[in-house]
């Protein structure tokens, strides 16, 4: 079976996937499945959903020519995928118009979410507003501090945010009461979640709306270049934007690159590379590498980013890692840093923390490629949610001395 | 026959049902579980269940949270309430399962820990968030090593989902009587006659009705309707409001003995409220 071809009918890509969840919340996954598989045959619900992301998100999304990035790092041609262009300001809205277009086709009046920095929690408040659902959306308090901007937005458009104060009070933890909310008013509610992780069908389905990135990425880069791209470079949390961009290039020959958040660095334990230094096993629903101890709890993850800071990964990340088809690597916070700072400073663009990964593995590779050779990033999506949390990382006497000799 | 199917047989030719106490293992600590598993023995229980702590338990309420915390803050693992399992078989023989969620059975091993359960006396397991479909590696190496697996069954699980469940279950088919988590409840919910009718006669395994049953009241109607009753959060919020005093063992005891009271009494009474 080719990678394209996956996941199997019961969700497993190789050994990873499947449906690891309570009896009570089978059913419902079966329903979407159904429902989801109906959808993908009527042309009704592609018009529609490709209405939505044209005139309410803005796709296509451009594919920018980095042309000063390029110059700087001196080597290869680095091609941006502007996500952070779209409406709300990152990739998650694509996932959520197609999961609440589904909810619609189920008759359900209410959708959960679970986020961490904010950004699927606004994402899914948004197609709640527009759709006139009922939304509640759980976030872990500790990221509520972290994130109070994005927490007024959901409420702004009407959504509920519920503080999780559960174990470490950030994603993971949200994602745990969000399943546990969806197992008690299942009959009623679709829990909308919001990457390629979780039971069968999340992985399959999130993928599918995702892939319009690496499509339009595609074919964005044969009219401009003739050509393929040499290699895809994406940050990865639970990994959506990364599955987005790689999956409609699986079968051509195109390096695929995932950024996991070293945070403080691999050897502090501080981090969050569940692919790089996770181990096999069941996370939210399915069976993929997870941050976790010898006696199998799961351990806390750190980023900087608080949409890399998640223990887990989607099982088809897992299943491209060993088979050899996808490389993983990582960037700590210091690096993700200067390579926040660098897009800002070169391209006039201030990518979130989590695309800033992606554009960090660049700085280090593209120096050593050729000046022929393409490089397309993900950039997942825009700063201005991280700028705060910036301006109070960054010695802001560096930044001043440099302006002043600059 | 396992000490399982025995104790269902057993009471079913005595026309008495099970019950079947949660406690989790090592809260608050795993000397106190053993002695806590000797006194619900003593007082009438028929099959134990020891929760295993876990980090992210998505099928539990905040009362088996605080639990699995309080115990993981003790630094319990699957690996020492199996060993714990070995000190209580010198006192008592009641069957015990452990619930336990699936990634501390992967990271143990299923062959290792199913061989080091059998060497101990543990009875079999209980993993909710393992549905049958993706339950075949446990289910071979349990039968291989003569332990029970038992899965569950849900309010919203369809007619082919029961039998499904019913040919893959060992022991028991765990009745989950309510839609949602785990937690103390005022009362049963509704519909649950309706369900359990509904399992009933999709299989012919002894049912266990468990979730959310939190008096001898409910215990009584939950007789009525299933094999065995299975309480758990309703004990741990016992052992929470009398945490640290020295007549714990007893005092939850004493309770277990009102559930069983609750479960024995063949005029039914009227739940308060």
């Amino acid at each position: 079976m080719t990678a394209t071809a996956l996941p199997d009918k019961r969700g497993h890509f190789g050994v990873f996937g499947g449906r690891y969840v309570p009896e009570t919340l089978m059913t419902a996954l079966d329903e979407l499945l159904e429902v989801y598989e109906a959808a993908t045959r009527d042309p009704v619900f592609e018009d529609e959903f490709r209405y939505f992301l044209a005139d309410y998100v803005g796709r296509p999304s451009p594919l920018y020519f980095a042309e000063r990035l390029t110059e700087t790092l001196g080597g290869a041609r680095i091609y941006l995928k502007r996500e952070d262009l779209n409406h709300t300001g990152a990739h998650k809205i694509n996932n959520t118009i197609g999961q609440i277009l589904l909810t619609r086709r189920m008759n359900k009046p209410r959708v959960i979410a679970e986020t961490g920095a904010g950004q699927h929690g606004v994402a899914t408040a948004t197609v709640a507003a527009r759709f006139g659902l009922e939304c509640d959306v759980y976030m872990g308090t500790e990221d509520m501090e972290r994130q109070a901007l994005n927490v007024f937005r959901m409420r702004l458009m009407g959504s509920r945010v519920i503080g999780v104060d559960a174990g470490s009070r950030t994603l993971k933890d949200a994602l745990n009461e969000a399943l546990r909310d969806w197992a008690t008013n299942v009959r009623h509610t679709h829990y909308i979640i919001g990457s390629v992780a979780g039971p069968h069908p999340f992985p399959l389905m999130v993928r599918e709306f995702q892939s319009v990135i690496g499509r339009e990425a595609r074919g964005q880069i044969l009219e401009k270049e003739g050509r393929l791209p040499d290699m895809l470079v994406a940050c990865v949390g639970g990994g959506s934007n990364a599955i987005g961009l790689f999956h409609p290039f699986l079968d051509d020959e195109v390096q695929l690159v995932g950024v996991e958040g070293a945070g403080h660095g691999l050897d502090t334990g501080l981090h969050a590379a569940t692919l790089g230094q996770g181990t096999p096993g069941v996370l939210h629903g399915a069976m993929s590498y997870t941050g976790q101890d010898a006696n199998g709890q799961i351990q806390v993850a750190h980023s900087i980013s608080a949409g890399l800071d998640y223990p887990g990964v989607g099982p088809e990340h897992s299943y491209l890692k060993d088979s050899g088809r996808a490389d993983y690597v990582s960037v700590t916070d210091d690096e993700a840093l200067e390579a926040f700072e660098l897009l800002s400073r070169v391209e006039g663009i201030i990518p979130a923390l989590e695309s800033a990964h992606a554009i960090g593995h660049i700085a280090r590779i593209a120096p050593g490629m050729d000046r022929d050779q393409i490089i397309v990033a993900g950039l997942s999506g825009r700063g201005d949610k991280d700028v705060e949390q910036v301006y109070g990382f960054m010695d802001q006497e560096r930044v001043d001395q440099e302006r002043m000799e600059g | 026959m396992n000490r399982i199917e025995e104790t269902f047989a057993t009471l079913k030719s005595a026309e008495r049902k099970a019950l079947v106490p949660y406690i989790m293992a090592g809260d608050p600590d795993l000397e106190t579980t053993a002695d806590l598993v000797v006194e619900l023995d003593r007082r009438g229980a028929d099959l134990v269940e020891l929760g295993v702590p876990f980090s992210d338990p998505i099928a539990d309420g905040p009362t088996i949270q605080r639990a699995a915390l309080r115990a993981l803050d003790q630094g319990t693992t699957l690996r020492n309430i199996v060993g714990t399992v070995g000190s209580i078989r010198e006192r008592s023989d009641i069957p015990i399962v452990l619930m336990t969620y699936y990634n501390p059975v992967l990271a143990y091993g299923i062959e290792d820990l199913c061989r080091d359960a059998v060497r101990t006396g543990v009875d079999g397991l209980i993993v909710p968030d393992l549905p049958p479909e993706e339950g075949g590696d446990l289910s071979d190496a349990c039968r291989r090593h003569g332990l029970t697996v038992v899965f569950l069954v849900a309010p919203t699980s369809t007619k082919a989902r029961i039998e499904l469940v019913g040919r893959h279950t060992t022991g028991f088919v765990y009745c989950v009587s309510l839609t949602g988590v785990t937690g103390a409840r005022g009362k049963l919910a509704d519909g649950v006659d309706e369900f359990m009718a509904l399992v009933r006669s999709h299989t012919d395994r002894p049912l266990g009705l468990g979730f959310g049953i939190s008096s001898p009241e409910q215990a009584n109607e939950a007789a009525r309707l299933a094999d065995g009753v299975i309480v758990g959060s309703a004990i741990i919020n016992v052992m929470e409001e009398h945490a640290g005093e020295p007549d714990l063992i007893r005092t939850v005891g004493e309770y277990v003995a009102s559930l069983r009271a609750g479960i024995d009494r063949k005029n039914p009474v009227t739940a308060p409220g």
